[in-house]
């Protein structure tokens, strides 16, 4: 696994629990971080990542368990001893004071002579490009201009480990893209550790070299962005990073390079063994929607071709989607690239289709 | 939009008729001369020439008593003084014993506010004047607090503190301490907890954290309460008089005086009209100076 390679082992958390009135909010929770390594909790609200991060800041105390950074224990710590700094969601930038002095904040309490907070907030502004606006407040700047605020309030102590809530959430979508770059390069720059804790997967997959995806408190799969999306461990994975088509059913064949699964709309085939599988097991194939092919004629392969009715059509631009009802009532996902300039593919609703894939396309999933 | 301009309408219409007119019949007798008239309420105006005659006698006669006083050497500058004096130490007691009280209310678990808040102004529900009576009850030389004392051996003898500026200033502060709290409380309660603790993660100790962060964006929460308490506090009337000791005189007792022994209603409108000038005056320049501070968003969520 990618978590076990040499670098990592700078942040550690072994077996956090954290339990609000009964209820974990984390549960069992070991993650190793690298050094200078950017990594993502991807999960939807109230999985457990925000009070994961808390702990890490300080602001929740665990249940149970440890975080180590560079070895040594952070539990006992109070969050204006630890070093690390937060980038909050929203900001939260001291509205009465100016830029200036939100960057200052953290300096003055470490008791820096003058003359060096007076260089090490240049410095930051410089990073963050707000020069001419030192001595304005929060509140007239823009909301990008705020954000670079915040990641520069958060840098200017040099934390070792640098945690960033929601990121991005404020922004609106288009903005969101351009200072997603912004961000990570400016932390690349910096050559800090980093936690981001996000619900959304594409800017997970952006950002993060791994990414660490959480439900109801547990640490479910963690992988780089490639690792998740082509090889999902579980059916929870490859329904919330991207979009899949699950294909539910049981372990027909079972061989060493090969394995099929007999599932509604009949056998799928796939082009690699499953480890310690059991013949007649439950399994869900998973085939992401690009990688399924769809025709009006026949196509010239033997293996997982299928037949349907096309139900619903979406237009997005740079790819068609197609929703294609299988002739067991299932509904398969279907995307088509927007190569050349056509009609919707030439496909009307209620066509009969045959849709097909590769046998190294689907996964087999157990969990 | 006619329903629009009826909305906003309202609330003027109500500070006309319940503040601006009672102020200028106020205005208009503080410049009535009596005479040996017993009637205030006389033209401003010479039954034969028609002229304006004003007798601006009623206010300068309380800068200077008689023709050779010394200026501002009268008692009616020194009620002043001391009210207004009074009326900040009241206020000072009330924000020292208020905010700390408004700052647990504030943050204490949503659903025990209601119980609290209501603690807060369970006292309204009985009478004023019952409850600063209570206090001479406790104050007294026989009172409750000098028998625990002189009980615990503490004093030998009962200490004088009813009639005294102790008895008037606990008084005070005990009966407006909820206009203290409540502005305070509405203020803090807005308060975004995640900037207290971004300035904790940033290193600042939890007393750093106070001063620095809590203090200055409740600031116009403590303006508020520190004027709900010290401008009623200077015209207070009753609390002295039941409390406080012969000796300190408050200009609300001056006012009381001149209206209902000295029956000299125009120099008792004086006073009221300059203790009302003293009061808004300093308002309205504050106002006009930190209007810019003040319409800047105090917290943003």
């Amino acid at each position: 696994m990618a978590d076990k390679d040499a670098t990592a082992g700078y942040l550690v958390t072994e077996k956090l629990i954290k339990n609000f009135d009964g209820a974990l909010a984390v549960d069992e929770v070991s993650l190793s971080v690298g050094q200078g390594e950017i990594f993502a909790l991807l999960g939807s609200s109230g999985c457990g990542k925000s009070t994961l991060l808390r702990m890490l800041a300080g602001f929740d105390v665990p249940s149970a368990g440890q975080i180590l950074l560079g070895g040594q224990d952070m539990v006992r710590i109070p969050p204006h001893q630890r070093p690390i700094n937060m980038m909050f969601q929203s900001y939260a930038l001291f509205p009465h004071l100016d830029i200036w002095e939100n960057i200052a904040f953290g300096l003055k309490r470490e008791g820096l002579p003058k003359a060096e907070i007076q260089q090490r907030v240049g410095e930051m502004l410089d990073l963050v490009q707000l020069n001419d606006y030192a001595k304005r407040k929060p509140h007239q700047l823009s909301g990008g201009q705020q954000q670079r605020v915040a990641l520069a309030r958060s840098l200017a102590k040099r934390p070792k480990l640098l945690l960033l809530d929601e990121p991005l959430g404020a922004l609106d979508k288009k903005l969101r893209e351009q200072t997603q770059f912004e961000l990570v390069n400016i932390i690349k720059q910096v050559g800090v550790t980093c936690v981001v804790v996000t619900h959304d997967q594409e800017e997970a997959m952006n950002m993060a070299s791994r990414i660490a995806v959480m439900n109801r408190g547990r640490v479910l799969q963690v992988g780089t962005p490639e690792v998740l999306y082509e090889h999902p461990a579980s059916r929870f994975v490859a329904d919330f990073i991207g979009s899949v088509t699950l294909f539910e059913g049981w372990l027909s064949v079972d061989e060493r390079d090969s394995c099929a699964a007999m599932t509604g709309i009949g056998e799928i085939k796939v082009g690699y063994g499953v480890s310690g599988g059991m013949l007649s097991m439950p399994v869900a194939i998973a085939v992401r929607p690009e990688k399924i092919g769809i025709s009006k004629t026949r196509p010239a392969v033997s293996k997982n071709v299928f037949f349907g009715k096309v139900q619903e059509i979406s237009y997005f631009g740079a790819y068609n989607s197609y929703i294609v009802t299988a002739s067991d009532g299932s509904q398969v996902k279907i995307t088509e690239a927007n190569a050349s300039r056509q009609d919707l593919g030439g496909f009307k609703r209620e066509d009969r289709v045959f849709f097909w894939w590769d046998d190294h396309a689907g996964v087999v999933l157990r969990d | 939009m006619p329903g629009r301009r009826f909305v906003i309408g309202v609330p003027y219409f109500w500070l006309i008729l319940f503040f601006l007119l009672p102020f200028l019949i106020l205005l208009y007798i503080s410049f009535v001369d009596m005479g040996n008239d017993i009637h205030p309420f006389k033209s401003l105006w010479d039954a034969q020439t028609g002229e304006l005659k004003l007798k601006y006698a009623n206010y300068s006669s309380l800068f200077r008593s008689g023709e050779d006083g010394e200026l501002f050497e009268t008692m009616y500058v020194e009620a002043y003084l001391r009210s207004l004096w009074y009326a900040l130490c009241t206020a000072v007691l009330c924000l020292l014993m208020g905010y700390p009280f408004a700052y647990f209310l504030a943050r204490s678990a949503p659903s025990v506010r209601p119980a609290l808040l209501m603690m807060v102004m369970l006292p309204f529900w009985t009478s004023f004047l019952l409850r600063v009576y209570a206090w001479k009850g406790i104050l007294a030389d026989q009172g409750v607090l000098n028998q625990g004392l002189m009980f615990l051996g503490l004093s030998a003898e009962p200490i004088q503190l009813l009639y005294t500026d102790v008895s008037m200033l606990v008084g005070m502060s005990y009966v407006y301490l909820p206009f203290m709290v409540l502005p305070l409380y509405a203020n803090l309660v807005k308060l975004d907890v995640r900037l207290l603790e971004a300035a904790r993660d940033l290193g600042a100790s939890p007393w750093t954290v106070f001063w620095l962060i809590t203090v200055p964006l409740s600031r116009a929460g403590i303006i508020a309460g520190f004027m709900l308490v010290f401008i009623p506090c200077v015209g207070e009337f009753v609390i002295p008089s039941l409390l406080g000791g012969p000796e300190n005189l408050m200009i609300g007792r001056v006012v009381w005086d001149e209206m209902f022994i000295s029956n000299n209603w125009p120099r008792a409108t004086a006073l009221a009209v300059l203790m009302i000038a003293v009061i808004v005056i300093p308002l309205a320049i504050y106002y006009y100076y930190f209007n810019g501070a003040a319409a800047e968003p105090e917290n943003e969520s």
